[in-house]
């Protein structure tokens, strides 16, 4: 099928493209230099934006985790729920909606791909079932390798190649596409009963610490040249004082970046940035982290932006999930996975008189205002753990209009108000930014070639606004754009026109990404780990791996790795 | 005054949140009888289900419902004005987040009567199913305020998680009264069969019959004479007063009846 998409303002960052007038062709699924105009579908976009399709580098929307919040969460369920269409299946869940509604959902708002971050290679067929029913979006998962047994033990043996190639192992039989990093050391330390401190604690009975861990991961991913760097949720996460540990874990690895690409990814970065003592001196650390990062090039970000609302935290963090069941008193789930990882999960509240949770509102947007490069910085709120991914408008809102800002500053906690540093940033970010944030820059940072832009052969993914941007003062009018993110004016994927203002008009399948690493010599796998298979784990090594017929849609990448 | 008679019995249940003084108020019978419902997975019209007459004409915020409407579900939920007389047995989420107005059954009410209410009477002639005044599953946010009268029994965990507002039973109460409760009063005037308060953090569950036994979580306090119900209502005891529930670092108070309750005598050794 042709499509041509005439007249919009065109964002294209990746090719350099600002709000140009111009034409985008699609044919067969790919963006091409031009179509029969007489034969293809017209979309009239004049007056509106077009974009890349979105991308989501980070989000919880599949897995055992998610699954144990569904569960666990009843009452998120009635509060919201969709019925079913002609064309879509119905669904419940505001905060952790169900497969088929989170991909209409992302649909409906621009988005064509998502990443869900935290995999435990044991649960990794329950994820992929829920991702091949999560429909409408292209999407990967990361599995957690931090606290994976036999890489703690090839780190401590110092056997880079080795582990390098079992990696490689896992992301084939995982049907990954990154390497995720939680807490690095500390939870298997939480599987005694302890959590690490600082990246230069040892972790129990495998005496290595954070810093090796992530800095030996960080060669095995140069080793194998995946497309993304390490996926970082740092030590000491929602703790008082913890922006020290976010920084220690940007330096540990400066000296491994070369030519100066990124190597390492720091996600849901607020979490991570506050300074204080305790909870009551808790304070900003926003502008230290953005001043480290606008000085260097090694390191990328995602905001982790905390929205005012009732949401489900869910991290594979147990020790920091159990810390906030303690302060939180509510109902949680805490859990091992093994030999593998650990998880947790708080059903949360963020309230705009708290002064902790008006903090963590403002250290989100000060690390996307602070951080003058876009490429470094991109929109997440860790869905669902600062907030559901619905609320994305919202954070485009509050970025790119100082006057949203402050009619949100107005309402929080008087003290939060006093302290944040948005009251004296004035920075306003423009569309082209926002494409950065929201597709382009996420995409580059990820390796996806044909995914964010809108260059010859790049995937038919686009996504078209109704906001006029010459005429609309965004500044002014922010909710009038906060209304044309929230509700797609169209929604393309591979090539197929599947929302139109805000309506679900086709039920597409997204593909599952993952890395196809081809190493040169296998990992052996030694009659001793089928062994340690049998007694550690409750999957035999042989029914371990995740076979490619598993996948609905399967759309493997290719990686020469150099070991 | 509207009157709805139940056309037949119900097989499947019936979600009728639209009987609710506020929605039919200023609606001819003809208009009432196009509202929307639910009876199983069909959607019908009121008028199909119920037949409907209105009968004083100077009482418009009155429903009056005549016959069993045990299958009929949510009757009444979030009204906030008016009133909703039942001659007969009611469905489950009775009353459900009601925030004003008045609601009488002459009948026994199912499960979740009264659920997450933050306002208004609700007043049961006959017996109340498990989770008077609780919340919905999971949900943390139960009965805000208002008030429950059952002049019958109550089955399991009656006012849990309760804020705010007052229970009263006349009859006995199953186990879990007051579970995980906040704040407010349950008085129940016979007997309760266990685990009363069981994780209580605060409030007042007066027990004037026999309890089985109190929860080990629970610490004696001392006696009391009689305890205040409400403004105009007093509770004669001699009463022991517990706290707990402690696992939870609670505060709620337990009072049981002492002339009811022989077997409890070994805890005055620890006054």
């Amino acid at each position: 099928m042709e499509l041509l998409i005439r007249n919009g303002f065109v964002y294209d960052p990746l090719n350099g493209i600002n709000g140009e007038k111009m034409d985008i062709a699609i044919k067969d699924g790919k963006i091409v230099e031009s179509v029969n105009e007489r034969k293809a579908r017209k979309i009239d976009a004049s007056s509106m934006i077009v974009m890349p399709g979105g991308v989501d580098i980070h989000t919880h929307i599949a897995g055992a985790e998610v699954n144990s919040g569904r569960l666990l969460r009843p009452e998120d369920h009635v509060k919201d729920f969709e019925c079913k269409t002609t064309v879509t299946r119905s669904g419940v869940g505001y905060s952790i909606p169900s497969t088929f509604t989170t991909g209409y959902r992302y649909a409906r708002m621009g988005y064509t791909t998502i990443m869900n971050p935290s995999m435990p290679p044991l649960e990794a067929k329950h994820t992929h079932e829920e991702l091949s029913d999560t429909p409408m979006v292209d999407k990967a998962s990361y599995p957690l390798l931090g606290d994976w047994w036999f890489v703690l033990e090839y780190l401590r043996e110092g056997n880079i190649e080795e582990c390098a190639r079992h990696v490689a192992w896992i992301m084939n039989s995982t049907k990954g596409y990154a390497i995720k990093i939680v807490n690095p050391g500390g939870l298997e330390a939480w599987g005694f009963g302890h959590n690490v401190r600082s990246l230069d604690d040892q972790v129990p009975y495998f005496c290595v610490t954070p810093r090796e861990i992530i800095r030996g991961l960080c060669k095995v991913n140069k080793l194998l040249n995946l497309p993304h760097t390490v996926h970082v949720h740092t030590n000491n996460l929602g703790k008082p004082g913890n922006y020290l540990t976010a920084l220690e874990t940007m330096r540990s690895v400066e000296d491994l970046a070369i030519d100066n690409k990124p190597a390492i990814h720091i996600t849901h970065c607020q979490f991570s940035a506050f300074k204080g003592d305790d909870w009551r001196t808790v304070d900003s650390g926003a502008e230290a982290i953005a001043n480290y990062v606008n000085a260097h090039s090694h390191v990328t970000l995602d905001m982790g932006q905390v929205i005012f609302t009732n949401t489900t935290t869910m991290t594979a963090d147990g020790p920091f999930q159990y810390t906030l069941y303690e302060l939180s008193g509510n109902k949680w789930v805490n859990h091992d996975v093994e030999t593998e990882t650990s998880s947790g999960i708080v059903p949360f509240h963020y309230r705009r008189k708290s002064y902790v949770h008006a903090i963590q509102w403002s250290i989100g947007l000060e690390l996307a205002l602070l951080i003058k490069d876009s490429w470094k910085i991109f929109m997440t709120t860790d869905h669902p753990n600062g907030g559901p991914f619905t609320s994305y408008p919202k954070i485009i809102a509050w970025l790119i209009s100082r006057k949203a800002r402050e009619a949100t500053l107005r309402r929080i906690n008087p003290r939060a108000r006093s302290k944040s540093l948005l009251t004296s940033i004035d920075r306003e970010l423009s569309f082209y930014e926002i494409a950065i944030m929201t597709r382009a820059g996420q995409a580059k940072a990820l390796g996806l070639k044909n995914k964010g832009h809108l260059g010859i052969g790049a995937d038919a993914d686009v996504a078209i606004y109704d906001v006029n941007p010459k005429k609309t003062d965004a500044s002014r009018k922010y909710k009038s754009v906060r209304r044309a993110f929230k509700r797609a004016a169209y929604t393309i994927k591979d090539g197929k026109i599947v929302v139109k203002n805000d309506e679900v008009l086709k039920h597409v399948e997204g593909a599952t990404i993952w890395l196809n690493v081809q190493s040169s010599e296998h990992v052996k796998i030694t009659d001793d780990m089928k062994r340690r298979f049998r007694e550690y784990w409750t999957v035999e090594y042989e029914n371990y791996p995740v076979a490619e017929n598993y996948l609905k849609i399967s759309n493997p990448i290719t990686v020469k790795a150099s070991v | 005054m509207i009157s709805l008679y139940p056309s037949r019995e119900f097989r499947y249940p019936v979600i009728a949140e639209c009987i609710n003084p506020e929605i039919f108020q200023n609606k001819t019978c003809e208009e009432i009888a196009t509202l929307e419902i639910w009876e199983g997975n069909k959607q019908k019209k009121l008028g199909e289900l119920f037949k409907i007459v209105k009968e004083n004409m100077t009482e418009t915020s009155c429903i009056t419902i005549h016959g069993n409407v045990s299958k009929v579900r949510r009757i009444g939920a979030e009204m906030k004005t008016g009133e909703i007389t039942v001659y007969g047995d009611v469905g489950m989420h009775l009353g459900e987040e009601m925030k004003g107005g008045k609601i009488t059954v002459h009948g026994n009410a199912s499960a979740w009567a009264g659920s997450m209410m933050k306002n208004g009477i609700i007043e049961i002639h006959g017996n109340a199913s498990d989770y008077l005044g609780a919340p919905y599953r999971g949900s943390q946010k139960g009965m805000r305020g208002g008030k429950i009268i059952v002049h019958g029994n109550v089955g399991n965990d009656a006012g849990a998680y309760m804020h705010d507002g007052i229970i009263k039973v006349y009859g006995c109460a199953k186990q879990f009264t007051g579970l995980r409760m906040h704040g407010g009063t349950i008085h129940v005037q016979k007997d309760c069969e266990g685990r009363t308060g069981a994780c209580m953090k605060n409030g007042k569950i007066i027990v004037c019959g026999f309890l089985e036994s109190v929860l080990p979580t629970f610490s004696i306090e001392g006696m009391k004479e009689k305890v205040k119900i409400e403004e105009t209502e007093v509770a004669e005891g001699p009463f022991y007063l517990f706290l707990g529930d402690l696992t939870e670092n609670g505060n709620g108070k337990l009072y049981v009846s002492k002339m009811k309750n022989s077997h409890l005598s070994h805890y005055e050794k620890l006054l």
